[in-house]
């Protein structure tokens, strides 16, 4: 009902898939062991790869450098348990490609405690040297999108920071993880946002939650430190109110330029579970060794919320939950973005939100496609406001520069509401994704 | 070996979909039209079944025929062509000669829907590509009006149902003519409530306002219509006609009559509606819905003919794409409409 009395502040469009989050969200996080083998990609950010600085053979202290950053669009990588170095070789990736990096086994006996590092002094610490601190301590998007969290808090010449968006959302069905974080970790939200604040140097922080997540923003209030400029914003539940441009319209009312970065209306968005690891790191000088992870879907047998050492291999960790032997489809993240996997043997890596799996009794019997109706759902559903319907024809007409040059394809950033509702069935987000790949292609030739 | 290590299925996301169907939506735009089809058999009796059922009958046959003669999957199964065909019968005389119902249903799918490229290509509404047809070839016998509520209803039938292909059809001296045509021809008014409730002369399905507008409200409350573009005809019929029926009450019919006569709530509600061939956006649907308004007021008002709506939905439907390249909706974080 909410929807209807517009309770809630929101963007336009968009859509409610069932929330699924039922079965995990009221489940403390709880600590995952060390698999017998760790693999841990040296590329689990956007941006340029780790560069190894350990040797095969050689002895890591858990939260010891095992990787530096190579230029500022990089992060570095530490170890997410004491052990041994066993091979620096090629590891699995989610693409199928095998990737540069680093298998650890870690010591079974040890204590597992973590290496500190050099402390960043908020009462003393520069802009600057907050992002370098961030940047060291390997942190990038933990929403799902891995994007090194210190290049965007630099704000580029002659733009300034007025607002810091904390994303709470989580609008992706079935996964928990910010939701657990938001109120289990409160006090790290807190002082993350400190050291956001300052490095940006916005006048204001926004934390903004779901109004599926009451609890999380009563959580949040009632230990928001006096002291500080920051509120939390309850807002609609709706896909996909936790992408950046929808967010920061929903609790600003601004829209993000065309092409443009958030910056460009005076925000900085930084997710809610980051910010919280940016606090619990930087006191200590520490690198970021585990991650929180939603394990879940009917093929789970212990369904959950974990912390996860980064670089557990996937087999393992499904494992550890009784995962059925029926397991037919696994999501990495959730369904309507999440990529489909083709095989258990990845590591989960800094991005990696949640794990959905299904056996094959959940699978639906593929839908025959009709041709479009022009029933207008997807632009109804378009949070951009673009024609899928118009797109869809032109992609399956292979008209790749009409639908960006006069369509904006461009702008589509693959949400994929238009696919979820269409009554036709029609894979439009599916042919965009690969329209856009085409024109970025001729673009760059 | 565990079944953890067979591969897995991959698809591309999003991974669920919201149920949404073709099907889904086509089958209960044909609920909303079962109660206005009962009434109608109700206050026009046998004939009307008749003329309802040889519709509905011809149209789904067409189809059919015409997608095994491509060596196509039948199509009858996403229910688009049973809507055809109910609307097509509900659009036409009740005592229509059945040979002229078939061959208008022939018409309407085969040219209506089929020439154009079957579903999601029909660029007008195929059931009054049927209605038009018939409307040009056989003028006397589209409109000659059967009256409602006649007593003998369910026990006669009338001589001309069952004409044979190419005879004159033969019609009553008790034809009863349509409340459109009263005021055209005659000058004379019906009441606004006989008009409500249906209880007048007319094509078999556009009698009962209410029932029609109840069906309606149904397909939008489920989201299967938008609701703009009935909602955007009836305020242009009855804003435009209210001035004419200020300016002189005598020479023009009042609004309330404009609304409920003829085939005005039928072809707003379920005609102007359908998807294929409105636009999309919603300022769009606006747009069309006035066009409609206004051509059927001016046609009804200045025209020869006593009724307007189906040419106006007609000629809508011709501009509806030209509407949905005009107004396309404004890309998130720019300024101008997108082009197209």
């Amino acid at each position: 009902m909410s929807n209807l009395l517009h309770r809630y502040p929101s963007f336009r469009n968009g859509v409610h898939p069932p929330e699924s989050k039922a079965d995990t969200h009221a489940l403390k996080i709880r600590q995952f062991p060390f698999s017998p083998v760790l693999v841990i990609p040296l590329s689990q950010h956007i941006g340029a790869p780790a560069v190894a600085v350990v040797r095969e053979g050689e002895e890591v202290a858990r939260g010891q450098l095992l990787a530096r950053s190579d230029g500022f669009m990089s992060v570095p990588q530490h170890a997410p348990a004491s052990g041994i170095v066993q091979r620096i070789d090629f590891v699995p990736s989610i693409t199928g490609k095998m990737v540069p990096g680093i298998y650890l086994k870690p010591h079974p006996g040890s204590s597992q405690e973590v290496a500190e590092g050099e402390p960043c002094d908020l009462g003393t610490a520069s802009p600057d040297d907050i992002i370098a601190a961030v940047q060291s301590a390997g942190i990038v998007g933990l929403g799902g999108a891995a994007f090194p969290t210190h290049v965007k808090l630099k704000p580029p010449e002659g733009k300034t920071v007025e607002t810091l968006i904390i994303n709470g959302i989580e609008c992706e069905p079935y996964l928990t993880t910010d939701h657990r974080v938001m109120l289990e970790h409160t006090a790290d939200i807190y002082m993350g946002i400190r050291y956001l604040l300052k490095a940006t140097t916005a006048q204001r922080a926004i934390i903004g939650v779901e109004a599926n997540k009451l609890d999380a923003a009563d959580a949040l209030r009632a230990a928001a430190p006096d002291d500080m400029p920051v509120t939390t914003g309850v807002v609609e539940v709706k896909y996909p109110q936790g992408a950046e441009k929808m967010l920061i319209t929903a609790l600003l009312g601004k829209e993000v330029p065309s092409g443009g970065l958030p910056v460009d209306v005076g925000t900085v968005v930084v997710n809610v579970a980051t910010a919280a690891e940016i606090g619990r790191l930087l006191p200590h000088g520490r690198g970021i060794q585990e991650r929180v992870v939603t394990i879940t879907g009917p093929a789970v047998g212990r369904k959950g919320n974990y912390r996860i050492p980064i670089g557990t291999p996937l087999r393992f960790a499904l494992e550890q939950v009784d995962v059925s032997d029926n397991v037919s489809r696994v999501f990495l993240g959730g369904p309507m973005m999440g990529q489909a996997l083709s095989s258990l043997d990845i590591p989960i890596t800094k991005g990696t939100s949640g794990f959905v799996a299904f056996t094959s009794a959940e699978t639906a019997a593929e839908e025959p496609e009709y041709p479009c109706i022009r029933c207008a759902y997807c632009v109804d559903a378009c949070p951009i406001y673009l024609n899928p319907s118009q797109l869809g024809i032109l992609a399956k007409n292979e008209e790749f520069d009409r639908m960006a040059d006069d369509h904006s394809l461009m702008d589509c950033f693959e949400c994929g509401a238009c696919s979820y509702v269409c009554p036709s069935h029609i894979p439009l987000v599916q042919r965009f994704r690969d329209a856009k790949a085409i024109v970025r292609e001729r673009q760059a030739a | 070996m565990s079944a953890k290590n067979k591969t897995l299925e991959i698809d591309t996301s999003p991974h669920i979909v919201s149920g949404a169907s073709v099907e889904v939506i086509m089958r209960n735009v044909v609920f909303a039209l079962v109660p206005v089809c009962i009434f109608s058999v109700y206050v026009f009796g046998l004939t009307a079944l008749i003329t309802l059922t040889a519709a509905t009958l011809s149209c789904l046959l067409t189809e059919h025929v015409l997608c095994r003669w491509r060596g196509d999957r039948s199509t009858l199964g996403d229910w688009s062509v049973a809507i055809t065909g109910i609307l097509y019968g509900l659009t036409l005389p009740p005592a229509l000669p059945v040979w002229m119902v078939v061959l208008g249903g022939v018409v309407a799918v085969g040219v209506g829907k089929f020439l154009f490229g079957g579903l999601g290509h029909n660029a007008f509404n195929p059931a009054l590509i049927g209605r038009a047809f018939l409307q040009a070839a056989f003028p006397v016998s589209m409109t000659t009006w059967y009256p409602a509520l006649g007593a003998e209803r369910f026990a006669v039938l009338p001589p001309s149902t069952f004409t044979l292909p190419f005879a004159s059809p033969v019609y009553d001296s008790i034809s009863g003519a349509t409340p459109l045509a009263v005021i055209k021809f005659d000058g004379d008014i019906t009441a606004a409530t006989d008009l409500l409730m249906g209880l007048t002369s007319g094509s078999t399905g556009e009698t009962s306002g209410l029932l029609i507008l109840a069906g309606g409200l149904y397909l939008i409350a489920r989201k299967m219509m938008n609701w703009r573009i009935p909602v955007a005809i009836f305020a242009t019929v009855f804003a435009l006609s209210g001035v004419f029926y200020l300016i002189d009450p005598a020479a023009y019919p009042g609004p309330l009559f404009m609304l409920f006569s003829g085939g005005l709530m039928l072809g707003a509600v379920f005609m102007a509606t359908d998807m294929v061939a409105s636009p999309m956006t919603s300022f769009g649907c606006v747009l069309y819905g006035v066009l409609i308004g206004a051509l059927v007021v001016v046609i009804r008002l200045w025209g020869g003919l006593p009724e307007g709506v189906m040419y106006a939905i007609l000629f809508a439907n011709a501009v509806s794409p030209h509407i949905d390249n005009l107004i396309q909706p404004r890309v998130y974080g720019t300024t101008e409409r997108g082009a197209s």
